[in-house]
């Protein structure tokens, strides 16, 4: 079993498997990717006072049922990755269809919030303020399709007990993606 | 050696980010800039680090990971550090940003005029 595993997951120069490795450099240009863009924001935030004017019409509520949904998928794919390690294939394969239904059920309020402010007359080329607000959300959202996706082939090897190690991997990328929305929530929801 | 952390340990550090999360609502109204400050971006801090640390499990982690996501954030430091000076004036001892200037007296001139601002 172990030697029908190809050589580059099963390699560990640093101490690391290499697949791990790999998610951790994915998520070290992640950091500078999302920080750039929150320093971007942060630079112009502190310049532009008037900025509040526009933060107002966020809709907090929105933001903080996201923030309790991906908190909640983080718990999930955490405890798919515990028994995927206890060798349970089956509880991870649902846990891992819990955290994508947290996924689907956090991209279902941001098209309705998306959708109230569109009607709103709030849109991308409004002003700078929702220029970044739509540009970090909108990147965001695109991490999260990204990772449901990679989540739902991950749990197809997963039924079959196969590959249980991309659980971790796949698990550190959606932590990270939760991470990003805990800076998000209060740059753009909360500091109005 | 990933063992240690037992499913209800992840339910209790789940239950504390909602905690936090709740503390990080309620601090607006207050209406203290500082408390705000510190309820929102610091407890956003504490969120992202039990996150990282427990459900990331950088705890257990080889330990150069975690300088290297140190060594990402300090060049995000040095990208705030270095532009801050030029984008956060609207001019200095031989330059004026004009575009900037005219933006930011604008709306200090007209402050009624913000509750109407898109």
């Amino acid at each position: 079993m172990e030697h029908s595993i190809p050589i580059i997951t099963r390699r560990s120069a640093t101490g690391i498997p290499t697949g791990r490795l790999a998610v951790w450099w994915l998520l070290g240009s992640e950091v500078v990717l999302f920080g750039g863009l929150i320093v971007s924001y942060l630079l112009r935030r502190l310049l532009y006072e008037h900025w509040s004017a526009s933060a107002v019409h966020t809709n907090t509520v929105a933001g903080a049922t996201n923030t309790v949904v991906l908190l909640t998928s983080s718990l999930f794919v955490v405890l798919a990755h515990h028994a995927a390690a206890h060798h349970k294939p089956k509880q991870a394969f649902w846990y891992l269809w819990l955290t994508i239904g947290g996924g689907l059920t956090f991209l279902v309020i941001k098209g309705f919030e998306w959708g109230g402010e569109i009607a709103h007359g709030y849109t991308l080329t409004t002003n700078l303020f929702w220029s970044f607000y739509y540009m970090a959300t909108g990147l965001h959202t695109f991490h999260v399709i990204a990772g449901l996706l990679i989540m739902a082939i991950v749990s197809l090897e997963v039924r079959r007990a196969k590959n249980l190690h991309h659980v971790e991997l796949i698990g550190i990328y959606w932590h990270f993606v939760d991470v990003v929305w805990i800076f998000l929530f209060p740059l753009l929801y909360i500091a109005k | 050696m990933r063992d240690t952390y037992a499913p209800m340990k992840y339910v209790k550090i789940w239950g504390i980010l909602l905690v936090l999360l709740a503390i990080s609502i309620a601090g607006p109204m207050f209406e203290r800039p500082t408390l705000t400050l510190i309820t929102a971006f610091g407890i956003a801090l504490v969120k992202a680090s039990l996150v990282a640390t427990y459900f990331m499990h950088l705890n257990v982690e080889k330990r150069y990971i975690r300088y290297m996501l140190y060594a990402m954030l300090l060049m995000i430091g040095l990208l705030f550090a270095g532009t801050a000076p030029d984008i956060m004036q609207a001019s200095g001892l031989r330059w004026k940003n004009q575009a900037v200037q005219e933006l930011v007296e604008e709306h200090a001139t007209h402050e009624d005029h913000h509750s109407h601002i898109p």
